[in-house]
């Protein structure tokens, strides 16, 4: 069906200083996708699998460009059509799955008449007969009132149901291969393991042929056929699913099949360094309670992970915890003193002991400010260092977080996002802080990035003895450092206790969801999960 | 480092050339500014390179030095307006709440009459000097610089550094002077090149209007006013302050519009 041979695409790029020079995205890529397969690629970010899910439908994003190799679909090298022969192609034989279905639909119109927009602007089918295949289509991919869906807008069903939604169109026009590009990147475990199971049923019964691009293994696993492991726009290992996770060649493939076996043991009882009681909170001018009741514990130098899907609570509790946004009742109990709620009263101490670390370090560091900088302020503002002393524990810190020498008069801009995290946490790890928030630190980096910096906050924990409470939607990241887990609900801790207790049945309802919703690394996860599901409610 | 285009050459080397006759102009000018050496509006010759006025000065001289007390004037008050705007917007954007509302209104209040029409009430009654000028000037534009910087430091105030610095103590001056200056600036600049000539044109068209620079001292605003009725007679005499008015204008516009278009396209310049 789809046969890439050979393929090396280029972009130029327009470095700050120099001259424009061309790089090469893609080098020397061949693959082969049939009837009925689907074909996942998989690598870190810049690894080109987008760049050739998008030369599939021989669309170069932004002067990306196809320089060498064939792009044959059914046989016809796509390289040399023409703008006209490319529309004819484009949502007929080749259509489209976008990663954030909210930015890809219009928000002015009904579903229904995006979904089946190509079938009819290329004479596929007429209206009624598109309206119909469309409405099978929601039927088939588990839509909620497959008859009505279509008259609602995006902003009235979910991200899961608008992701279900595009797959839909995608589907209408009986295209010969669907690109998914990350489809279900963006959303929440238990909604991630919904769209993955209507997808490959959908794959599965319209017979397509599929290109899955992702960066998650576990999910690949599930819903593809053969594997393409892509590093730095290079093929690294191509097989089948069964070779790649079970009996990975290259260094590369073992190291992502493996990654988050960091061995964590649990730490015994110790006393409590963060303790917050009965914590509700609501936003200004909202009645709406976004924590309800919230009581944890943290013993001090341990690791209290916060799990919960988007809008659960847990980064609202940070903000409770900091002091950012004070609650309308409860109190919190910091290294034995009462925390005032608002941050303008709490003292240079409380301050100092209590540090954050962000999800996004790009936007958590000034642009403007040097590594020496950024890391040296809270020794000058908490410890009144200055001058040679400043930069001598600033070095002494950058050699903690592991990054050396040559670092320190760098800006943001010249660091990688692994060294941008890093450079957080050696600003958190400045004030000798007793513990830190760790608001989803490791949800924007590449898995085996993000592996380095919880070995490196588990080696932190270790020498500094310093708590974190880790806020995560990611149960891996979970498992590998936590020694307590709060499991996090529409503002309510559903459970919470010991990573042993929390993790050893029987679990509640939600719990249980949670869990068996992430995706693991082994073939047929998916299936068993449905099956036991599916058993568990014909049960009740 | 990139090519300086062409067109912003042009506009360093007619600005750098305006500044200097400035600065210098006591060395610089043929003449004295208010010595009547020929006669009335004679052509331009090798004597007098501009021709003489509406009473017999040298033109070129008079352009001179009318030009250091324009660009002292209106460098001053845009410096007023940068200073106090850009400090007052910050502070709107980071407190918030009423101090925001507070400034904002004010702001709006001054911003809902025409400046002109302020200006020439207010210095109808306030005797005319070179302080009241500038004061006066910077105060008016500095509306315009609190808007604009209260704009850019509202987007900077809710980046996660921001965020951080708040967590770890640090007070508003701290927050406004090296966490948003910094990461503002490069609008600001840009935006400092095209207020520096509205406040020329101002300064000019308050002369012209004789509530600006008071004889014997002149600016060309102030020029074209006493050479206007030369217009009639086909004297070129009240379209040289004009043309200078318009060169200094488009050289420095040039080199706004560069300042603009290199930190707008430039990659984590304000770390978006």
């Amino acid at each position: 069906m789809l046969e890439i041979k050979n393929l090396r695409i280029e972009a130029t790029s327009y470095p700050p200083d120099g001259l424009p020079r061309d790089v090469v995205l893609v080098d020397d890529v061949s693959v082969s996708v049939a009837k009925g397969r689907v074909l996942g690629l998989i690598g870190e970010s810049g690894a080109g699998k987008s760049t050739i899910g998008l030369s599939a439908m021989a669309y170069g994003r932004g002067g990306v460009r196809l320089t060498g190799g064939q792009v044959l679909l059914n046989g016809r090298d796509i390289r040399g059509l023409g703008p006209a022969g490319l529309r004819a192609l484009r949502g007929r034989e080749v259509t489209y799955v976008a990663q954030s279905a909210a930015a890809a639909f219009n928000p002015a119109q009904r579903l229904m008449e995006q979904v089946i927009e190509t079938s009819l602007t290329h004479g596929l089918m007429g209206r009624a007969e598109a309206e119909a295949r469309a409405v099978a289509l929601f039927r088939k991919l588990g839509l909620p009132n497959p008859e009505t869906f279509g008259d609602r807008y995006p902003h009235q069903v979910s991200g899961g149901q608008l992701q279900r939604a595009m797959t839909a169109m995608a589907l209408c026009p009986k295209p010969d291969l669907v690109i998914f590009d990350e489809p279900t990147t963006a959303l929440d475990v238990t909604t991630q393991i919904d769209v993955l199971a209507a997808i490959k049923d959908a794959i599965h019964d319209t017979g397509v042929a599929a290109l899955y691009i992702t960066h998650d293994l576990a999910v690949v696993a599930q819903v593809a056929d053969d594997i393409l492991v892509l590093r730095h726009g290079k093929k690294v290992e191509y097989g089948t699913v069964a070779e790649i996770i079970t009996a990975p060649k290259e260094a590369y493939t073992q190291a992502l099949v493996s990654v988050r076996s960091i061995d964590h043991v649990e730490k015994g009882a110790a006393p409590s360094v963060l303790s917050v009681q009965q914590i509700t909170a609501r936003y200004r001018g909202t009645s709406f309670d976004v924590l309800k009741n919230v009581t944890i514990d943290l013993p001090a130098g341990q690791t209290l992970a916060v799990v919960g899907e988007s809008g659960s609570g847990k980064s609202t509790l940070a903000r409770v915890i900091t002091g950012l946004l004070p609650p309308a009742r409860g109190k919190i109990v910091f290294g034995g003193r009462t925390l005032s709620p608002d941050l303008p009263s709490r003292s240079k101490d409380d301050l100092r002991e209590l540090q954050m670390i962000y999800q996004m370090a790009d936007v958590a560091m000034n642009p403007r400010q040097t590594v020496g900088t950024i890391i040296g302020r809270p020794l000058e503002f908490y410890f009144g260092l200055r001058g040679e002393a400043k930069r001598k524990r600033v070095q002494e810190l950058l050699d903690q977080i592991e990054m050396g020498k040559g670092y320190i008069d760098r800006y943001p801009a010249e660091l990688s996002g692994g060294q941008k995290q890093r450079v957080c946490i050696a600003r958190a790890l400045a004030a000798k802080p007793k513990l830190i928030i760790c608001d989803e630190v490791t949800s924007a980096l590449d898995p085996l990035v993000a592996d380095g910096i919880l070995k490196l906050l588990l080696n932190l924990q270790a020498q500094e003895h310093v708590a974190y409470l880790f806020i995560t939607h990611d149960l891996a990241t979970v498992k590998a450092i936590a020694d307590r887990i709060a499991v996090m609900y529409r503002g309510e801790v559903v459970r919470y206790g010991t990573k042993t207790d929390v993790l050893t049945p029987p679990f509640d309802d939600y719990t249980d969801l949670l869990l068996s919703s992430v995706p693991e690394m082994e073939l047929g996860w998916l299936e068993n999960v449905l099956a036991h599901r599916k058993m568990a409610s014909a049960g009740n | 480092m990139r090519r300086i285009p062409l067109s912003a050459l042009i506009g360093l080397f007619f600005t750098g050339l305006f500044l200097f006759t400035a600065l210098f102009a006591q060395w610089i000018a043929p003449y004295p500014l208010d010595a009547v050496l020929g006669g009335v509006w004679e052509p331009p010759s090798a004597q007098f390179w501009l021709g003489t006025d509406t009473i017999g000065r040298d033109i070129l001289s008079r352009l001179i030095y009318g030009g250091q007390i324009t660009i002292f004037v209106a460098l001053l008050s845009s410096l007023l307006a940068f200073g106090l705007g850009s400090f007052l917007g910050f502070l709107a954007a980071v407190r918030g709440g009423w101090v925001d509302q507070l400034l904002s209104r004010l702001v709006d209040l001054m911003m809902a009459i025409p400046s002109l029409i302020v200006a020439l009430v207010v210095l109808s009654v306030l005797p005319i000097s070179l302080p009241v000028l500038i004061l006066v000037m910077g105060l008016l534009d500095a509306t315009r610089v609190f808007r604009l910087s209260r704009a850019v430091a509202m987007d900077i105030a809710v980046m996660d550094y921001v965020e951080a610095a708040k967590l770890r103590g640090e007070g508003q001056i701290w927050v406004i002077f090296r966490e948003i200056l910094p990461n503002a600036l490069s609008p600001l600049v840009a935006e400092f090149g095209l207020r520096f000539i509205f406040a020329v044109l101002f300064i000019s068209t308050l002369s012209f209007l004789g509530l600006g620079i008071q004889p014997p001292l002149s600016d060309w605003g102030g020029m074209v006013k006493e050479n206007k009725d030369g217009l009639v007679y086909g004297k070129s005499a009240a379209l040289m302050p004009a043309l200078a008015i318009a060169a200094l204008a488009i050289s420095v516009n040039l080199v706004a519009d560069w300042i603009l278009s290199r930190t707008s396209s430039l990659k984590g310049g304000r770390g978006a």
